[in-house]
């Protein structure tokens, strides 16, 4: 039995033409039809939050959508953050404050701070410690992941 | 961790998604925000051969106040109670339940009749629906039907929905002007499943409780409301000792359940704690 679906992925900006399987998962398309490997899959049932993406410009779980449900929809994912050669603030804002370890979580912390704060700029830091705790960091590196987010908050806001 | 295949529909009105349920049966799962259901695929612990997506259902996306009542369509999302949905207590006492649901990415497509579809014990509006006596409203092929939450919950992931209704809508009575409420949840982690929660809602006439609501979820296989808790407090002054009376009540009155993450006398005390310290916060 399969169900396979042709459809449309705007990613970034761009539209990818895609033929699914009806169970394929977000997560897996980004990655394997659309070759966006920026996108991680960690744990694959909503808990760890490396598969983070914005849908519709909110943060989602790639892993707990199915591709077919994202047909047509506008999706962002990290390789849409930086604009040319030029990094995103809050990608280095990452770099500056050590916000990474091993790496592998950090796509997903990006997204989840980049649809929090275009929707709330002006969070409180008690704000971003609910909305990061989200995500999972297995270095643990959270301290500098908070002060990453906060340091590219005053940057955005510098910037409007 | 893949989800077994399956054939996928996506019906855009309600008659086209019951018209599915009905062919398939208990073959199919609705699948609104897929934030429990799609887990569980994942794990391979549901195998639907059929689902049934109503997320291009736009007429359910609602959440609005008709005849003293909010009434909740099947894709309003819990993100949408982040701020109040109406000015009342209820819309308040909303918005402070929301926070506890998971985290917010899952807040973005999680839907509130999806919880109360899904109907696990922890669920934070399954509680709330169970305090605030919400009516579920059921639609099938030839009809529909409304249960109230005191005969929606049946059991451990089980309510009185058949294979092949939808569950359109919530219904929950807007609260009176001046109704206090007090929330508290008792989970391992940021974002996990309660191990214990309550919702505890009461209206203070003339220095007397006038209706108290104590509502438990997490500790036995569905929430419901504590009525020896509840029966103790009216009639009678609102104060830390009748807050402490009534924890030691609910504690009593609840049958614990047993799994891995606690047993039966630590959710009881559990149930002491949280009962107490919602009604606290009724206080203020």
């Amino acid at each position: 039995m399969t169900d396979r679906h042709d459809i449309d992925l705007h990613i970034n900006g761009d539209i990818y033409r895609v033929s699914v399987e009806a169970r394929k998962t977000l997560a897996d398309a980004i990655r394997d039809d659309c070759g966006l490997t920026g996108t991680h899959i960690g744990c694959e049932h909503g808990v760890c939050g490396a598969c983070t993406v914005l849908l519709n410009d909110q943060p989602v779980r790639s892993c707990l959508m199915f591709a077919v449900q994202a047909k047509d929809k506008p999706i962002r994912t990290v390789e849409g953050l930086a604009k040319g050669d030029t990094p995103h603030a809050l990608q280095q804002a990452f770099m500056d404050n050590h916000g990474l370890q091993c790496g592998f979580c950090t796509p997903g912390f990006l997204m989840l701070a980049a649809g929090a704060l275009e929707a709330k700029p002006d969070m409180s830091e008690e704000e971003m410690v609910h909305v990061l705790s989200s995500n999972l960091c297995r270095c643990t590196g959270y301290h500098n992941i908070l002060k990453s987010v906060k340091a590219a908050a005053a940057e955005m806001a510098k910037a409007r | 961790m893949k989800p077994a295949p399956f054939h996928y529909h996506a019906p855009v009105t309600v008659e086209e998604a019951v018209t599915q349920l009905a062919r398939y049966g208990g073959d199919a799962k609705v699948l609104a925000g897929g934030q429990s259901l799609v887990p569980v695929m994942a794990f391979r612990l549901a195998r639907p051969g059929q689902i049934v997506d109503i997320n291009g259902i736009e007429e359910l996306d609602y959440a609005r106040v008709t005849d003293g009542r909010l009434h909740i369509g099947a894709l309003a999302r819990h993100a949408r109670f982040h701020d109040p949905v109406e000015p009342g207590p209820l819309g308040q006492l909303l918005s402070t339940v929301v926070q506890s649901i998971a985290h917010l990415p899952i807040r973005m497509r999680g839907t509130f009749c999806g919880s109360l579809a899904h109907a696990d014990a922890s669920s934070e509006w399954c509680a709330t629906a169970a305090t605030l006596d919400a009516e579920m409203v059921l639609v099938h092929q030839t009809g529909r039907r409304v249960v109230t939450a005191a005969d929606y919950f049946k059991g451990f992931l089980m309510t009185d929905r058949a294979d092949d209704e939808l569950l359109v809508e919530a219904r929950i009575p807007l609260l009176p002007a001046g109704t206090r409420f007090g929330f508290e949840e008792f989970s391992r982690r940021a974002g996990d499943y309660a191990l214990t929660l309550c919702l505890a809602v009461i209206r203070v006439e003339g220095g007397k409780v006038t209706e108290a609501r104590v509502g438990v979820g997490g500790a036995e296989p569905f929430p419901r409301r504590i009525k020896e808790a509840e029966a103790t407090l009216v009639g009678r002054a609102f104060d830390h000792a009748a807050c402490r009376r009534a924890a030691e009540f609910a504690a009593k009155a609840v049958d614990p359940m047993n799994d891995t993450q606690a047993d039966p006398e630590y959710r009881r005390d559990l149930v002491l704690a949280m009962v107490r310290r919602a009604l606290e916060k009724c206080l203020a």
